[in-house]
């Protein structure tokens, strides 16, 4: 890249306690809470400002025809695939690649079955059934937040791709150096499936 | 330090000695009270003032529009001082040493608590009575509604029966019925809805501001007032005119292309005129539904 | 040791897609001042029709077609647009990235001692993002309708139902906040983890200071911006109804959407990013004048630890001020008066930095060099803007003048004649780091008298105009009496304004002439005391010969005892 080194990008920053990707890599993730906070608190001024009845009134449960069975099957596919992830690390850290790579690859898989399960057995549904986001407010609110927390996880497939593929050749010249790498992405993860676990009780179950 | 203290202890006199010269405010006065407002009545200054409230706005502006120019102009000789006096030339040296400001201490907790005085002592309880405290039933006050569009001002009365007829989008025809009074409900009947604001003085008006479309802003410089109008909402505002003649309601408020052209009228009637002013009104109204039941 | 390796890189690795925190600052700054520029055409257009209300302007009107000008007479639809895309270009495509692209990006990794940013290819990439949001931005101007036409401030509902343009800025937006979130995530990991030895965080010098908190109010209030963004895109793409309450009627027709939402939930989240916004304006300004006032007094800033407090306690107070720009949305009397508060509040820091800055000239010598006319011209313009907040921002005298010129007049003496001339201070102060070359102090002065008079024609007569109570937005103010009856004082900031044009003229030429042919200098020239000084005009790829160790504060100046009158923060002290 430049005849530079740059310190910290392996190392720890005595202050911080964090070497610099891990560092930006909180500090984004502080910019994504204030993301999905700001469609929270709209949620929450939306629904409480929502007329009483007649038009424009909030949806209840059963108009929603959202299925928690689905929902919380999806819950516990991206929590498996939080577990996963933290083998991937794990594995890195103890030096084995393949073993690293394997549960990257599950973590993959679980990401993707978690969209497919998305797509097929709610988003394709409720298009049908004319639940579309001009539908209502609720909905309106569901497909946006749902629909930019699956732009998330599709993110995240892309990064775990590039590293279980191109992304993993850093393993030979610097395995400290990729297995951060590794690390940072799992804080992603983590935090994507979090946004999961508050979305899926405000959507399915309040 | 002296000249930093000297400076800011004279701002401070300044601002002292301001103070008690502002409260006349400096908005205009109207030469003729009953005719209508042309150019010649409108300066550079404040617009003139027909209100009951306005009095105290234009003080308040006035007071801090004293308060700006004395810090302003206090700053302002220190500035020009030092970049006269500390000029770099030969045999001047800067000093590294830095210099103990307690007078600029004292002038920033000046500025504090009276900015704390004015926000307390003035502002708060103006907005107070303007936004929150509507006058009660014991006073008698007019009741208008006042429903935006793009690009023209409705102004809905209640009519001689005092009573606002039931509306829903639904009935609204632009041409008939522009706020959508429904014609089967007997309290409009009498409804008047005009695109003049006509108001009597020496009476408490309640505007209840709402919106067809976008946000508007109801705004009459003359009268001190202003209240966004937004569409779901319907926000009272209330004030009390003290002066006749024709004055205009303003859009304050981007609202789309002809924004500019936003204006309604407002005549500010003495009571009695006021009251045949709503006879005249209302009779045409009478007829348009007459005419509705005939169909 | 950088220098061979930095020409084996090709030319397009060098100059376009460069990792190099330097080029790319170059490459923002570059992109920024012409941005700029643009947004101020925009306006002198404007102000034509403002002048000289439905009159044909001559020549240039027949340029822009039927469509925005019929007979050289602009359509209100047009002024609208030019009114949206000036306000938008100035803050997010001109004054954000140069102040924080442009010096942030050059000036703060040599500030201190770093040999690059932290993430060399974030910072490559949030320049390219920027700049895709700058073309998809101006690509507005050529779709059906015109470019956005509701106001920077694109409050729905009028948003919601306007025409294609209002889709191309939120896209548009949606990236410009993208390259904000990853520049300042770079920024603050780069002050963080690689200040050179020995920069402790009070040594640092204030405009880092001041681009550390920039960094923190873009990253926590932007993202709000974003989700609202993409809400309103829902509205217009997918028919939904964020922005849009029960009952809408517009043109005579019920809008068929399902209701239910609410027009003020925008505002709450435009301003909510929008207010921290004004200080991202105002900090690294007020951090570049700091520099140069500190470098052309030869004595220490004043309150050096104040100032840096102070920023700190703006970034955290910009946070909870945002509502004193919706007093006129039918708020009660305790949430005025809350946000009325904190608003006061906050302009006590702002106090004590413009005082500190202020009593940092006495006992001093003040050098007048060019960038240091700009810098002590900001404090009396930043003052006026400051102090013409105070009626905005009292509820009650807010009622009058909510929504007028005398806003339009207060919020630009803030970033015009503020923040603008800190940044031709800036421009001038650290244009021989960048070239190695001096610009030319005859014309920098012609451009600081020129910029300065005609900066208040402009917008001196708003105050009066705004008292007067006309509205803002006006595409003809005439149509009021109360608006005609100051309309001279219109022409009269229309004139400012094109005569301010030419005044930039000088500038303009100083800049082009001096990078090829200016006067050349030393890696010092204006004697200063702070890290990017030690490094070669221009600094190499990796800046620094030898790692830079810094032994004492930024502004050493005129300290007793020594033979000059300044006291390098990389100097090692002698014995």
């Amino acid at each position: 890249m430049s005849s530079h080194t740059l310190p910290y990008t392996v190392e720890s920053h005595p202050v911080t306690g964090l070497y610099s990707g891990k560092f930006g890599t909180w500090l984004f993730l502080a910019s994504e809470v204030m993301l999905f906070g700001a469609l929270f608190s709209s949620y929450v001024l939306l629904r409480v400002g929502a007329p009483a009845d007649g038009p424009g009134a909030w949806l209840s449960h059963e108009e929603a025809h959202l299925d928690w069975k689905i929902g919380g099957f999806n819950t516990l596919v991206l929590i498996i695939s939080s577990v996963t992830m933290v083998m991937a690390w794990a594995s890195l850290k103890m030096g084995n690649l393949k073993k690293g790579k394997t549960y990257l690859a599950v973590t993959m898989a679980l990401a993707l079955l978690f969209v497919v399960i998305k797509l097929t057995f709610e988003y394709l549904p409720h298009i049908q059934h004319g639940l579309v986001p001009s539908h209502s407010t609720f909905f309106a609110l569901y497909y946006t937040m749902t629909g930019l927390h699956a732009l998330h996880i599709i993110g995240g497939v892309v990064v775990i791709a590039y590293f279980i593929g191109p992304g993993s050749a850093l393993w030979a010249k610097n395995p400290e150096y990729y297995t951060n790498r590794i690390e940072c992405t799992g804080l992603y993860w983590h935090f994507v499936d979090l946004v999961w676990i508050f979305l899926f009780p405000v959507l399915y179950l309040l | 330090m002296r000249i930093c203290g000297r400076t800011s202890i004279s701002a401070l006199a300044g601002m002292a000695l301001l103070f008690c010269l502002a409260t006349p405010g400096f908005a205009q006065g109207i030469a003729d009270a009953s005719g209508s407002a042309s150019v010649a009545d409108y300066g550079y200054g404040l617009p003139p003032d027909v209100s009951a409230h306005g009095h105290g706005i234009d003080q308040l502006i006035s007071i801090l529009h004293w308060f700006m120019a004395a810090l302003f102009v206090g700053w302002g000789i220190f500035f020009v001082y030092c970049l006269i006096r500390f000029r770099q030339r030969a045999g001047h040296a800067a000093v590294a040493h830095p210099v103990k400001a307690k007078p600029a201490k004292a002038l920033e907790i000046g500025v504090i608590a009276f900015e704390a005085v004015l926000l307390l002592g003035f502002s708060i309880p103006i907005w107070g009575s303007v936004k929150n405290d509507l006058p009660t039933e014991a006073d008698d006050p007019l009741r208008v509604r006042v429903i935006a569009e793009q690009f023209n001002w409705n102004f809905h009365y209640a009519g001689p029966d005092g009573a606002f007829g039931r509306t829903n989008p639904e009935f609204i025809s632009e041409a008939t019925n522009p706020i959508g009074i429904d014609p089967g409900d007997s309290a409009g009947a009498d409804d008047i809805v005009t695109g003049e604001l006509n108001l009597p003085i020496e009476r408490p008006v309640i505007c209840e501001i709402s919106s067809k479309d976008v946000i508007h802003s109801f705004s009459i410089p003359v009268m001190r007032i202003k209240q966004d109008a937004i569409p779901g909402m319907r926000i009272p505002v209330w004030f009390e005119a003290r002066k006749t003649g024709t004055f205009q309601v303003a859009c304050a408020q981007l609202c789309g292309n002809n924004h500019y052209k936003m204006l309604a009228p407002m005549v500010l009637h003495l009571p009695e005129a006021f009251a045949d002013w709503v006879r005249e009104a209302s009779a045409p109204a009478e007829e348009f539904d007459e005419d509705d039941f005939e169909d | 040791m950088s220098a061979e390796h930095d020409s084996e890189l090709s030319f397009f690795r060098r100059y376009v897609f460069s990792l190099d925190h330097k080029v790319i600052g170059v490459q923002y700054t570059v992109t920024a001042l012409c941005f700029l520029f643009f947004g101020f055409c925009l306006m002198m257009l404007m102000r034509w029709q403002l002048a000289y209300p439905g009159e044909p302007l001559p020549i240039i009107g027949s340029l822009f077609g039927e469509a925005a000008m019929p007979g050289g007479v602009m359509l209100p639809e047009f002024y609208n647009s030019l009114g949206a895309m000036h306000g938008t270009i100035m803050v997010f495509l001109g004054v954000v990235p140069i102040l924080v692209g442009g010096f942030g990006n050059y000036v703060m990794p040599l500030q201190i001692g770093a040999a690059d940013m932290a993430f060399p290819k974030l910072n490559m990439m949030s320049y390219w993002v920027y700049a895709a949001g700058g073309v998809v931005m101006l690509t507005g101007f050529f779709v059906p309708g015109g470019a956005a036409n509701s106001g920077w401030t694109s409050y729905p509902p009028l948003s919601d139902i306007a025409t294609t343009g209002q889709t191309v800025w939120l896209f548009g937006m949606v990236l410009l906040i993208t390259s904000s979130l990853l520049g300042s995530v770079n920024f603050i990991v780069t002050i963080a983890h690689l200040r050179a030895k020995g920069l402790t965080m009070f040594r640092l010098p204030f405009f880092v200071w001041a681009q550390l908190v920039t960094a923190f109010l873009l990253l926590l209030a932007f993202p709000p911006l974003e989700a609202a963004g993409v809400m309103q895109l829902m509205d217009r793409l997918a028919g939904t109804s964020f922005f849009l309450p029960t009952g809408l009627v517009v043109s005579g027709e019920v809008q068929q959407v399902s209701g239910g939402g609410s027009p003020i939930l925008w505002q709450h989240l435009f301003w909510f990013l929008a207010h921290p916004e004004v200080y991202v304006l105002i900090l690294p300004a007020m951090g570049i004048v700091a520099e140069v006032i500190a470098n052309n007094t030869r004595k220490p800033l004043w309150g050096y630890r104040a100032m840096v407090y102070s920023t700190i306690f703006l970034g955290f107070m910009s946070f909870i001020v945002w509502a004193h720009h919706m007093f006129m949305t039918g708020m009660g009397t305790t949430i005025s008066a809350f946000f009325a508060t904190t608003t006061m509040i906050i302009s006590i820091p702002s106090v004590v930095i413009l005082t500190a800055l202020l009593i940092s000239l006495y006992q001093a010598s003040i050098r007048f060099t060019v960038p240091m006319l700009f810098a002590l011209a900001f404090l009396p313009m930043f003052a006026i803007g400051g102090l013409t907040g105070l009626p905005l921002g009292l509820p009650a005298s807010d009622i009058h003048l909510h929504d007028t010129y005398y806003v339009i007049g207060h919020f630009h003496y803030v970033v015009a004649p503020g923040t603008i001339f800190a940044i031709f201070a800036g421009v001038y102060y650290w244009f021989p780091k960048v070239t190695g070359r001096m610009m030319n102090s005859a014309l920098g002065k012609a451009h600081f008298w020129g910029s300065f008079i005609f900066m208040n024609v402009v917008f001196m007569p708003m105050f009066w105009i705004g008292l007067a109570g006309v509205s803002r937005r006006l595409y003809d103010q005439t149509a009021y009496t109360h608006g005609e009856a100051v309309q001279d004082l219109t022409i009269t900031s229309s004139w400012g304004a094109w005569m301010l044009g030419v005044a930039q003229i000088p500038f303009i030429i100083n800049f082009f002439v001096s990078a090829r042919a200016g006067k050349k200098v030393a890696e010092n020239p204006w004697d200063s005391t702070t890290l990017e000084w030690s490094a070669p005009s221009p600094p190499p790829h990796g800046n620094f010969a030898t790692e830079p160790v810094v032994y004492r504060g930024p502004y050493e100046y005129s300290v007793p005892d020594r033979s000059q009158d300044f006291f390098p923060q990389f100097t090692p002290s002698e014995g």
